[in-house]
């Protein structure tokens, strides 16, 4: 590429740099993990290692707070949020982009506009809506996982289908054409043509939906409020935090445990993700 | 404002060649399907409770009303009245917008400028330098607000033990925790920036920089005559994902500041409207706080865009 024409000497200070603020970005993380592992004495040492790494700190939080249990609660959560976040937003980004009908462009501006609402402002009226709904579903209540689960996939919604708006977009329509000619229904297009094409499309946008019901807090923290049973991982930690007394060995333990599935799911999806996001700016 | 969106976003999709009219009508009737399940949650479960928060914002709602034990007043206008001649929210008004416009400048200039770097070196560098911009992406808000806390911890924090600051608290003065919760904030956005940044300079044909070259511009006119405009509708994109979220934060600020800093001078509108209704229990003023909230975004958003279209986005 033209663009990386430069000299030589340029090119290897500019990867020092690179390099350099890659240590940089990655301080608080490894930070983070090196302090999961040390020994309660060590914790305010600057020393970037530690000689005697111990699980002490992942052993409380998991036998003494039953973080396990969180985190189980936190992947039911965002795993059924992904699915069906998935299924949702790919339905509605075909019909946004492959259908003509009238109406469609005022939607698309919806979505937008859908994303600028304050969720935390919107607590407010779901609180009592869910609490109502419990009144006659018990399971849809307050401090159920399944209205958590149903908030959180509607929230995540307008950008999901957002970006896959670009996936879709980019399926050329001679193949459509092509399939009609082929008598094949606009159902079967859908599925047997679209889908496997979008298929890297939506595992990007899966990672976003799963980091964003991953990490909710709010939601959780609103909708179940005092059952300690389904709270979830973000609540959890919070436990850890005694603003005078902190047990940041804990805490550092907790958010490792809460960091690593979507570092996993990350560098899973890592290459999909930067065409992704392109490809929804693009189209 | 339909009108101003629109172009960047339907000028994507192809249309189908057949402008037939029974085709639109078909057309029409498997849209509604296909959008059912999304639009059912979206209407339910956003849609809805936004109406009802509009709603909220006109009576005097607190927590007598909201079990049914006082009876419900219709107020109008006045919990904005009494929000917008209240000192604190203008003081919480400034802090938001300022504090949110450090987060997207920080983050698109610090992403900007990672991936035009990532853009001129090899690939083991820059390989580095994307492993660390993913897990700083993949940490959860709540996670990462609690490393860096402990990071700038008065007692135990490393930043304090290298400066040999011992003592020291980040989290006292208004603006040294704002600039915290800032750089926690852009560390954790700017990778957004910059992989979409990366993949926007990597899709520019080689050619185009060629003929630049050739017909002799420098590397900064190439740079931005040719490569920045090309990129343009990529930044704007990134600008307004970044205000619709940095103007939103709400964990960072909830966690580090612990609910809103010493004597809640480290409040955004967003932690201030959930203190307001659920601590205070004045759900009234929370939803106002939140309407006037969500107004304002949409303000800036349009006001973003029309300047975009003023400087030529639109081509």
């Amino acid at each position: 590429m033209a663009v990386l024409n430069i000299r030589r000497p340029g090119r290897l200070a500019a990867e020092i740099v690179c390099c350099v603020i890659a240590a940089l970005v990655a301080i608080p993380l490894y930070w983070m993990v090196l302090s999961a592992v040390r020994p309660a004495g060590e914790l305010a040492s600057p020393k970037p290692w530690t000689l005697a790494p111990t699980l002490d700190s992942f052993k409380r939080v998991l036998d003494l707070n039953g973080f396990g249990r969180y985190f189980l609660n936190s992947t039911m959560v965002a795993v059924a949020v992904v699915v069906l976040s998935m299924l949702c937003s790919f339905l509605a980004a075909v019909a946004l982009t492959r259908f003509r009908f009238r109406g469609r462009t005022v939607l698309l501006v919806m979505l937008l506009v859908a994303q600028m609402i304050p969720i935390e402002a919107l607590t407010i009226p779901l609180y009592f809506m869910v609490q109502s709904f419990g009144d006659t579903v018990p399971a849809f209540g307050l401090n159920q996982l399944l209205p958590l689960i149903f908030v959180n996939l509607a929230f995540s919604l307008p950008f999901a289908i957002w970006m896959l708006r670009g996936f879709v977009a980019a399926v050329p329509g001679e193949l459509e054409e092509a399939a009609a000619l082929d008598g094949a229904s606009r159902f079967r297009f859908t599925w047997q043509v679209l889908f496997p094409l979008v298929a890297p499309g939506l595992v990007a946008t899966s990672v976003l939906s799963f980091i964003h019901a991953w990490n909710d807090f709010l939601l959780a923290q609103t909708l179940i409020y005092s059952d300690v049973d389904n709270r979830t991982l973000p609540q959890a930690l919070r436990v850890f935090f005694q603003p005078d007394q902190p047990d940041w060995g804990g805490i550092m333990a907790g958010s490792t445990l809460m960091t690593i599935p979507v570092l996993i799911f990350f560098v899973f999806v890592q290459r999909h993700l930067v065409s992704g996001l392109s490809g929804a700016v693009k189209g | 404002m339909t009108t101003q969106i629109a172009p960047a976003v339907a000028e994507l999709a192809p249309v189908p060649p057949q402008p037939a009219s029974t085709r639109k009508r078909r057309d029409g009737r498997a849209a509604v399907l296909y959008l059912l399940p999304a639009g059912v949650l979206l209407v339910g479960l956003m849609a809805y409770p936004l109406y009802q928060l509009v709603q909220i914002s006109f009576y005097d709602y607190n927590q007598a009303q909201a079990s049914g034990a006082a009876p419900l007043v219709f107020l109008g206008i006045d919990n904005y009245a009494e929000l917008f001649s209240d000192d604190q929210f203008w003081s919480v008004l400034l802090a938001t917008v300022l504090f949110a416009a450090v987060c997207v400048v920080g983050s698109l200039l610090v992403g900007t400028g990672l991936a035009v770097l990532a853009s001129r070196v090899r690939a083991v560098p820059r390989m580095l330098l994307f492993l660390a911009a993913l897990g700083a992406w993949a940490t959860p808000a709540m996670a990462g607000s609690y490393v860096w806390l402990f990071l700038f911890d008065r007692d135990f924090g490393l930043v304090n033990e290298i400066l040999g600051t011992h003592g020291h608290s980040w989290t006292f003065g208004q603006l040294s925790t704002f600039g915290l919760v800032a750089a926690e904030v852009i560390w954790a956005s700017f990778p957004f920036v910059m992989v979409t940044m990366y993949a926007g300079i990597k899709g520019i044909p080689g050619e185009v920089v060629e003929a630049a070259q050739l017909d002799g511009a420098s590397w900064w006119r190439t740079a931005t005559q040719v490569i920045l405009p090309i990129l343009k509708p990529l930044i704007v994109i990134a600008t307004i994902q970044s205000i619709i979220w940095d103007f939103k934060i709400f964990t960072q600020i909830y966690v580090m500041t612990n609910g809103g800093g010493v004597a809640g001078r480290n409040l955004v509108l967003n932690v201030y409207a959930y203190q307001k209704a659920f601590a205070g229990e004045e759900y009234g003023k929370g939803a106002t706080i939140g309407v006037v909230m969500t107004v304002l975004l949409m303000l800036i958003t349009v006001l973003y865009l029309r300047a975009q279209r003023r400087s030529g986005w639109q081509s």
